[in-house]
Parts: C-alpha cells; structure tokens; sequence
C-alpha cells in the first residue's frame, strides 16, 4: 500500500451514475481472498465486462474507454453505500486511484477509503457536474487535488474548491500514520479506562 | 437540555477525544465471520500482536457457508479455505468460534441476541454493515472494515466521529398485513437511500414499542440501507423480557444490577435531535422494492415512477436501474410474474418471520412457477421451527427449508438466483447482481413474500388474509 498522500495532479476517471454501491465496485463473489491484494482487476467487473468476461469489455464504461485514466476517480453521489466490505476500497487502490470525487460519500466507505490512503474528496453537488463536463470535454484535463491545503483545483481554468478533513486524519494521510499505531501507544489508557 | 439515548452510550464509551479530530470509542462486543475477518489477523500477526480481549470477540461462519449438506466438507475450494483460515485464526488467538456444525452456528446479527451476548447500553461492532442490527437492544452498533476490525482485534478501541443524531418517530396502529418490515422499507422510500448518512438514527413511537424484539431487530437491521451509522430502539419490557434466561444473559444479583442500569437508557424528554421525523403507522401498506437500491420502494398497489416524476438529474441512474430490472416507468407491478421467492438473511430469518410464514402458508401450496427457499438465521431458529412443525408446513407448501447462513441475500455461497430471473426476497438489498450476476431482487415483508410464493406473482397480502 502506497503510504502517505498530499498532493496529486492528474487526468481523471469519470463514473457518472448515482448510488454506487460496493457491491458494484467488488462484487461479493469476489470476497473470498484471504489477503488485501490483487482486487483491481475485478473493479466494477459487472459493469466492466459482458457476463463477466474478461475478454468481452463492455465498450460504455468509462474504465474501458482508453481516452479516461488517472489517478483520480470522479463518482455520482452517495458513493460507496451498502457492503462495510473494504475489499471496495482495497480494489480502488489496487486499480491505480488515490483520489474518489463524489458529492455525497457513505459513511463506511469513507472510513475504509482513510484507512487505506486513498483521499474521499467531498465536494458540492455543482462543482462535481463541473468536473463531469471538464472531464467529458477533455479526457486530457489534469486536477489538482491538494491535502495539505485542503483544495481540488481544475487546473487549466484554475477553478477550485476547498474540501473538509478533520485535522488528525489530514496528519495521518499526509505522513503516512496509521490508526492502530495511534491507538497501541494508549494501552495503558485503554487499561485504565476497563477498570473504571 | 437532556440527553438522548445515544449520548447515554456513547459518552459512557469515549477513553478520549482528539482534539479537531475523532475519539476514541471503547468496544464491549465485537463479532467476526469469515469474510471480513482474515486479512485483520494477518495484520496482528504481520505486527506481532495478540488479540487484547479476546474473551470479548465471538466468531461465526455464515457469509459464505453452504445451505445444504453443511456436514459435508465445503466443495469450493476458496469458501473452504476462507472458513478454515477463522477456524485456525480463532483457535490461535483464543476467540470463542460458533462454526460449521456448532449447535450455535448462524447469521451472526441472528445469533449475537438470540445467545443474550447483545444487550442494552452496550457498544458493538462487526465487519458486516447489517450490525445495525444490534440497536434494536438499544445498543450503538454499526458496521466497520477490516482495517477497523484488525484495530478492535489489537486495542478494543475504535476512532470514531460523533455523527449527528435522527429521531423517526412512527405513530398509531399497522394496517392489517403490514409488518415491521413495511415499515422500514416505507422509511426508507421517504427518505432515500443516503438520506440518514451521517446520523446515528434512534426510532421511537407507539408503532414501535408495540413491536416484538425480532420485528424491531428488522427496523434496524435495515439502518443502514439508508446510510445511517447506526440504528437503535430504547430498551423496555419488551427488551428485558426477551433477554432473560438467554444463554449469556446476566443472572441472579448482576440480572438485577443489569436491568436497573437499563431502565436508564432512554432520550429524556428534553434531548435535542438535530432531525426529527414523524411517521403515521396507518399511512403504511405492504411494500415492494422496484430498483435497485432500497430506496426505490412502492406501496403494492403503487407504481413505479413515471420519467415525469424523476428529477432530471437522476433520471440516467434511474433508467440504467429500470433497464435492469426490465420494469417500465409509471407501470404497476401487482400481478408480475416471478421466478424465486427467498426467506431468510440477517433482516428476516427469526423464528418470528417463519413462524408468520408458516401461518399463513398452512394449507396452501406454493405455486408451480416458483421455486421457494427458506433459510433460518441460525442453527437454534431451524431447530425450534422443527419442534414447532414449521418444516412440515413448508415440506406440505412445496417450500425448500435449507440450513442456515446468509445464502441468496448476497449470493457469496451457491445460493444464487439466476440472470434475469425475478426474486421475491425478504433480504435487505436490491442492488444490481447481489442475489448473483443479472438477478433481479425485489423487496418484500415475510408476508408478502409468503403471498407471492403461493400465488407465483406479486400479490398484495391483504386480499388473502
């Protein structure tokens, strides 16, 4: 897993549709891993493939128009809902994104998405239509999205957003910390809390 | 200003809170399967550690079980590997494990109350979103990734965000053939899909403190099908009557300190919610799912929506679903064929939805164009509907009573419907290919799944009762 994020300037992947759920983004047949590697390659598999084959891309898709690539993949609202399983985030990452663009994300999907440093970027409704048309119009535009500074920018044009992270989080991605390290260092605290 | 239930809990749980950032919530119960749970014990092994509690994890295997012949080893090879790997994995670190062939073996939000291992007050965590579930005892408990789970597995403390707070409040009496279930699935369509995101969700009201504990667990199994983070019931007779005597439930003088601690939890009559609805249980029908996702419900005798009636925004999503489904705008879907009728999954596979099944299925015989499967949430649900001759009434309908695990409702195990085909389900998701790849899942009530599978179409239960 690539460790720690600030910024990254790149074209980026969009999926426009509504409500994506994490049983598109990694069917649950797939779930049968017992390690975190190697789910790129099933990344939206039903809607990648014609029943499920891989040799049968299914040409509408966004992954499989080879004018879209990147690091950065923008999704219609309520990304993520559904399946706690962060096999989702996992194949995300595995497949080459650092950043999910979306609206509106579900909460579990958010928390595994962090976990995993790979950045939700949460932004207005307008401003993700914006990135939509950018993106259609100029599969070549780049964006910048920048941790550090809490920002996403359409760099041609120069238009911008800020985005909301809490502040350990920010720290975490930004060097690379994770949550259980954090939360080793308080054993004793964790003790003494039990004998309350 | 008073506190709300929520409060009560959550603020009993924080070992402490990060300045401009999350806290650090402390877990009481934390249930591991086989799906989620493997690459969290890679990690602690990977850094070294031991799992700190380990006398406050249960295991179970359920998400990718088989359904028949569970005594026989597990034909596919990757299932078989994923259950070995928690078997090895309990027994190394020492977790209590209701595996394959364990008389307390199930759908682990199934078999965490019916054990008296979920009680009031407590917090409760599992890699599986449906942990909602739990909330029914008045709980906060909610679904976590498997980075979480290796957290839980390592320190019991998880770093959480305080969400908001929702109060639904749901009034009066259910019309005739309207179930809890109904219930939930109306929430739902009035609100979407993610329109709880973000909110820990407290239900309240005189519908539902007249539910049984299996009818409430349903209400908040389904939490998170609208992006809430948790669901929860204040506890009350009702809690504390099913509780008692269950296997793990406290006895004697710590029965009494645990009941009394229990009549506490309840939002005071001044608590803020920064949401409040109110539903009116009588404005309530049986109701179906059309789409594909849980928000996209109906009243049974309702239609799916006309294009006029979708935002323009939404209508690309909205047509890519009806494409799916093989539906049409505005046309009623009483009357429909379908091919498959499945009862059962963490939502609806008590001995309360069988038995309701049951009742009302005696007598009658499945239709000849359906092919109806039954399975119950645990190993104890499948052995009291035989002492009761449930399996009889099924064996007479033509129904098939599998054995337990979550099957159909995520089509990990065999248990799948096929493409195109239409399924009646009691599960808790319609989404695209989650019954198997090209099924197409339709959300209904015990009840109304009952009708359909005698009928063989969709059918409004309260023309038959």
């Amino acid at each position: 897993m690539g460790k720690s994020i600030n910024i990254i300037e790149s074209t980026a992947v969009p999926v426009t549709i509504e409500n994506i759920d994490t049983d598109q983004i990694i069917p649950a047949r797939f779930l049968k891993a017992t390690t975190r590697d190697g789910f790129g390659k099933n990344l939206f598999r039903d809607w990648r493939y014609e029943n499920g084959d891989e040799q049968k891309p299914k040409p509408d898709f966004p992954l499989n128009n080879t004018a879209y690539s990147g690091k950065i993949l923008i999704a219609g609202k309520n990304f993520g809902c559904g399946s706690s399983r962060e096999h989702a985030a996992w194949a995300i990452k595995d497949y080459g994104f650092d950043v999910v663009v979306s609206s509106f994300f579900a909460d579990i999907f958010k928390n595994n998405a962090l976990n995993n440093f790979l950045l939700p970027v949460l932004v207005p409704e307008s401003f993700l239509q914006e990135l939509f048309e950018l993106v259609h119009q100029d599969p070549a535009a780049e964006i910048e999205v920048n941790l550090e500074n809490q920002y996403i920018k359409i760099v041609a044009t120069g238009a911008k957003e800020s985005f909301e992270i809490n502040s350990y989080k920010k720290t975490c991605l930004l060097n690379g910390y994770d949550d259980i390290d954090y939360l080793l260092n308080m054993k004793a605290e964790i003790e003494a809390f039990e004998k309350q | 200003m008073g506190n709300t239930l929520f409060d009560k809990i959550w603020d009993r749980h924080v070992v402490k809170t990060i300045a401009g950032g999350p806290s650090v919530l402390y877990i009481d119960k934390h249930f591991i399967h086989e799906v989620t749970s493997p690459q969290a014990f890679k990690g602690l092994e990977q850094r070294g550690l031991k799992v700190f509690r380990p006398k406050q994890v249960v295991a179970t295997a359920d998400h990718n079980v088989p359904t028949l012949n569970q005594h026989l080893p597990i034909k596919e090879a990757l299932s078989r590997i994923q259950v070995e790997q928690l078997k090895k994995n309990c027994a190394e670190f020492g977790i209590e494990l209701y595996g394959l062939g364990h008389p307390y073996q199930g759908i682990v939000h199934v078999i965490g109350p019916e054990l008296g291992i979920t009680q009031p007050g407590m917090t409760i965590v599992c890699g599986d979103s449906h942990t909602s579930t739990h909330g029914a005892f008045g709980t906060i408990a909610f679904g976590i990734g498997t980075s979480e789970v290796e957290m839980v597995l390592a320190t019991q403390c998880l770093m959480q965000t305080r969400p908001k707070l929702m109060r639904i409040n749901v009034e009066g009496n259910l019309n005739k053939g309207v179930v809890s279930k109904d219930i939930i699935l109306y929430i739902i369509a009035q609100i979407s899909a993610s329109g709880a995101t973000g909110y820990a969700v407290e239900y309240a009201g005189s519908a539902i403190r007249n539910l049984s504990m299996e009818a409430r667990m349903t209400i908040c199994n389904m939490s998170i099908e609208m992006g809430a983070r948790c669901g929860m019931i204040a506890p009350d007779e009702t809690t504390v009557a099913y509780i008692k005597g269950r296997e793990f439930a406290p006895q004697g003088n710590a029965w009494e300190k645990a009941v009394s601690n229990w009549s506490t939890l309840y939002s005071d009559a001044d608590a803020v919610f920064d949401k409040e609805l109110h539903i009116k249980a009588e404005d309530i029908e049986p109701m179906i799912t059309y789409g594909t996702n849980p928000g996209m419900g109906i009243g049974i005798t309702g239609h799916v929506p006309a294009l006029s009636e979708i935002d323009e925004r939404e209508k690309p999503s909205f047509e890519k679903s009806l494409l799916y489904m093989g539906l049409n705008p505005g046309e009623h879907i009483k009357g429909r064929k379908v091919d498959y009728v499945f009862i059962g999954s963490c939502t609806n596979s008590r001995i309360e939805d069988l038995r309701m099944v049951a009742s009302f299925v005696k007598g009658k015989k499945k239709a000849g164009n359906v092919e109806v499967w039954v399975v119950p949430g645990s190993r104890q649900v499948e052995k009291q509907a035989i002492e009761e001759g449930i399996h009889k009434v099924f064996e007479d309908a033509g129904f098939i009573l599998r054995q337990p695990g979550c099957s159909a409702c995520l089509g990990m195990n065999e248990d799948k419907i096929p493409a195109g085909k239409y399924c009646i389900s009691t599960s808790n998701r319609n989404f695209e290919g989650r019954q198997g790849p090209g099924a197409r899942t339709l959300l209904v009530s015990p009840l109304t799944a009952a009708a359909a599978a005698v009928t063989g179409e969709i059918t409004d239960v309260r023309e038959l009762i």
